[in-house]
């Protein structure tokens, strides 16, 4: 046998944040819990920014140096030609961001899921979910080749943006093209960025209907890397080509150190993320912002809250979808409103045109935003633009 | 059956998260397709380093 057992309370399919915070906090309260990652290294490869704002990080772990990688203290927005406004510039003591090191943060979160006690296999992938009376009785899966079934009273899928363990449920988490943000990002060293800022540019030749984006990674490093809508992606160049055309304007001596590719859920977040004996957590559930694609923070607070109602919920000997609900509708009541006012605030800005890109961050020029969060400044930028942003109005004024 | 680009592809599974029928699986570092793939295209459209092509 592969794993020490073959009945566990909790079985966690996937290692990323959400994943290895769901063993944590399930094993630490007393969880029997199996972890598995099918990939032969946790946090590799990588498929992500790095980019997380410090406050919610820090109410789920304790900064490290060693898997920091630079800190920020604001960003700047490009217009489509090239005027910039600063944001949240850390003037008194306020708090924007770090870039990460996701291959040694993912690993550091998953010992402390081992430490917590919960057992982890790697190179261990989950291919289908045992049904039994309509709950989720456990997983099949496959290590080096050999095939294995193990049991358990609550599966948590957390295997990401290619989430399967829901789909074998009976939840629906296909993505409309148009609903998945696509991208590609470049890990370059030796090119002159500023290390106190992150940069943001917008435009539809630059990345039309996303956004490029420039992630200081210390010593002259740097993640640049643009996302765009996954309908946008096949009418026309791919991310990859527009990042090459990018760099070789703005960074041509500049060297490629690691070459990332990823898709980003955009849809907000799912309608149903629990099921009898299931429950999906992170990129699984599409919990990342559909507005930045950030989905760290989000995904590891899914992980500690389905952890905590998975434990709860095998104590009381009723893991019912009704039961698990608890998990969902306390996540959505954290995230859920912001996420839909970026929503709505996404589906405003990709279809607007160049001209009226620049229109918006003129309009602003020589304002100080510098101390604003991003939905104060969009609320200013409302004011400024009545016409052009009116229906955005409610969700800010 | 679509056509993957094992050379070109970066293996984001990107183009999973689209299929409507589960056809695809990524592996580790690579991807595998069933014969549940209609065609239809959308993972084509979403890779993001156009490693799948719909044959002619």
């Amino acid at each position: 046998m592969i794993t020490k057992t073959d009945k566990y309370d909790v079985i966690v399919v996937g290692a990323g944040p959400a994943g290895s915070i769901a063993a944590k906090t399930a094993a630490a309260r007393g969880c029997n819990v199996l972890m598995v990652e099918k990939r032969q290294e946790i946090g590799d490869p990588v498929r992500c920014a790095e980019g997380v704002a410090k406050p919610q990080l820090k109410e789920h772990i304790q900064p490290d140096e060693r898997w920091i990688a630079a800190e920020v203290k604001g960003s700047r927005i490009y217009a489509p030609d090239g005027t910039c406004v600063e944001l949240s510039e850390d003037v008194s003591g306020a708090e924007v961001g770090y870039t990460i090191e996701r291959k040694l943060f993912d690993r550091a979160l998953a010992r402390e899921a081992a430490l917590a006690g919960a057992e982890i296999h790697v190179k261990t992938r989950a291919t289908g979910v045992i049904l039994e009376g309509g709950y989720v009785k456990g997983i099949t899966a496959t290590h080096l080749g050999e095939k294995f079934e193990v049991r358990a009273n609550i599966v948590i899928g957390a295997d990401g943006v290619e989430s399967k363990v829901g789909r074998w449920a009976g939840i629906d988490t296909t993505l409309q093209p148009a609903d998945l943000e696509t991208g590609a990002q470049f890990l370059m060293a030796d090119i002159d960025v500023n290390p106190d800022y992150c940069e943001f540019h917008l435009g539809n030749t630059i990345a039309p209907s996303g956004y490029l984006w420039v992630f200081p990674k210390g010593n002259r490093s740097a993640n640049v890397g643009l996302a765009i809508s996954g309908e946008v992606c096949g009418q026309g160049k791919r991310p990859i080509d527009m990042l090459r055309d990018f760099i070789e304007e703005r960074y041509p001596n500049g060297k490629i150190i690691e070459i990332v590719v990823g898709g980003v859920p955009a849809s907000g977040p799912l309608e149903e993320m629990v099921t009898d004996g299931l429950m999906l957590v992170g990129d699984a559930a599409h919990q990342s912002d559909p507005l930045t694609g950030g989905g760290i923070v989000n995904a590891m607070d899914a992980g500690k809250l389905a952890g905590e109602v998975a434990t709860q919920a095998i104590s009381e000997g009723n893991v019912s979808k009704a039961r698990l609900k608890e998990y969902e509708t306390t996540w959505k009541s954290r995230h859920g409103k912001r996420l839909k006012r970026s929503l709505s605030v996404k589906n405003h800005f990709v279809p607007m045109t160049d001209s009226e890109l620049n229109k918006i961050v003129h309009s602003v020029d020589g304002v100080d935003l510098s101390k604003m969060s991003l939905f104060e400044m969009l609320g200013t930028l409302i004011r400024k633009n009545p016409k052009m942003l009116f229906s955005l109005r409610k969700l800010f004024i | 059956m679509i056509n993957v680009n094992r050379y070109r592809c970066g293996y984001c599974g990107a183009c999973v998260s689209v299929c409507p029928t589960c056809a695809i699986e990524l592996v580790e570092t690579w991807i595998e397709v069933t014969d549940d793939c209609t065609e239809c295209g959308a993972c084509v459209s979403v890779c993001p380093i156009g490693a799948i092509e719909v044959p002619q």
